[in-house]
């Protein structure tokens, strides 16, 4: 009776072990990515958190702290910070920068943490998706802003119209 | 001639209990070591060996007593067995080391010492790992001295500031402690790993070297140095002390300021 003894590393199939030299297929590297997303998305990272502490410490003194703080609060305190264009681009790059920095940290662990191409896709068209609903609502919001809410040719209460 | 040189002090205390010179105190140890061996079964267990050893020993000593006198079959890398080939890089407690620098004293002696190859590469046998896709990243980003200019007929000159630069990752011993390390290597395997790039820093930033730029936009892939995290695990995984995110965020850095 003779053992036939199969010699090391060669890269018997029923092993499923890779012969020395031969990579994985999992490990190697296809299409290299040209450009500099990644680069431009991590300063963007950066910057936007920067900038975003400002905006948002701001935001939450001006609404929480000055004046009657928290109480004063209400659709006319929203709407008279929006009929100044200062309040309008504060709010608006809050929205833009908060969103487009929110989606890429979601992004990057989709990336880190999604184990199938087919997961890491749909994970990233949701996102992308409600990130592109958010933002263009959002933005309505801001420059279609109405004081003077009117429902059925009846004006609602606590809008502020102008005298008739 | 007789010198009479006085032996220098000893600094290890020994308990008063312990006779004789040189007596080292030994006390009974478990290590607990992953198995895997794919010719046998698809499933990696553990197996218990409970080994005497010394208050001078090493991980790597209990496994090469297991391996010499209990169970020739554990299988792991060691070549130098004194932390600078960077063979016997493994899994020590849930921590990537060197087996041969971690003394077992220094572990917590009353539990089982879990043993595990190191996670992210393929596992061959027992603790070995298929460090090939390592070594892959480690040659795409060329550590090698690339120089433009005319080869002199001396050394290349260097000052030492400039010698400084790069000091600390010319200590890399390429172990794969960091990379396997890595929470993003481990994910899907495709991200170059500290390593790689602990040793493009060591020619990026050397005056001699002429393909930095080269280099850098190696490192400028979507799976180079823009997919740290800067956890630090490498830093803390590193078994000769490189400040592994540090160098990986001066990559960054000198990235930055060539493109912008």
């Amino acid at each position: 009776m003779t053992a036939t003894i199969q010699s090391p590393r060669s890269g018997k199939p029923s092993s499923g072990k890779p012969s020395s030299g031969k990579i994985q297929p999992k490990y190697r590297r296809t299409g290299g990515s040209k450009g500099n997303f990644e680069m431009l998305a991590w300063l963007f990272m950066r910057l936007s958190g920067v900038v975003l502490v400002v905006l948002i410490f701001g935001h939450l003194t001006v609404n929480l702290l000055v004046g009657e703080g928290i109480h004063a609060i209400d659709f006319g305190f929203v709407a008279g910070k929006w009929a100044d264009p200062f309040w309008q681009f504060w709010d608006l790059a809050m929205l833009w920068l908060a969103m487009l920095h929110g989606t890429n940290g979601v992004r990057t662990i989709i990336n880190d943490y999604a184990e199938k191409d087919a997961t890491r896709l749909w994970l990233k068209i949701v996102l992308y998706a409600a990130t592109t609903v958010i933002i263009i609502l959002g933005t309505l919001v801001i420059f279609t802003f109405n004081p003077c809410p009117v429902a059925n040719g009846v004006q609602l209460p606590g809008g502020f119209c102008p005298a008739p | 001639m007789s010198a009479e040189l006085a032996e220098p002090a000893s600094k290890i205390e020994l308990p008063a209990g312990v006779g004789g010179g040189g007596e080292i105190p030994s006390f009974d140890v478990t290590l607990r070591v992953r198995r895997y061996n794919p010719e046998v079964s698809e499933d990696a267990t553990w197996d218990d060996f409970k080994v005497t050893m010394y208050g001078t020993d090493r991980v790597l000593d209990a496994l090469h007593k297991i391996k010499w006198e209990m169970d020739g079959s554990v299988s792991f890398r060691r070549s130098c067995a004194h932390g600078v080939c960077g063979s016997d890089a493994m899994r020590i407690n849930g921590r990537n080391r060197l087996a041969c620098k971690t003394l077992l004293k220094d572990l917590d002696t009353s539990k089982p010492i879990t043993v595990e190859p190191i996670k992210g590469l393929p596992v061959e046998k027992d603790l070995i790992v298929d460090m090939e896709p390592f070594f892959q990243s480690f040659r795409e980003v060329m550590p090698f001295l690339i120089n433009r200019g005319h080869e002199p007929t001396k050394e290349r000159l260097q000052s030492a500031e400039d010698r400084e630069r790069f000091d600390d990752t010319t200590k890399c011993i390429l172990c794969a402690a960091c990379t396997s390390s890595c929470p993003v290597f481990w994910t899907d395997g495709q991200y170059f790993g500290p390593a790689a790039i602990v040793n493009a820093h060591r020619f990026i930033f050397d005056s001699r070297d002429d393909a930095g730029d080269m280099r850098l936009e190696i490192l400028n892939d979507k799976e180079g140095v823009w997919r740290c995290r800067t956890t630090f695990n490498c830093t803390e995984a590193c078994p000769r002390g490189i400040q592994v995110t540090q160098a990986i965020a001066e990559v960054k850095q000198a990235i930055l300021s060539r493109k912008v």
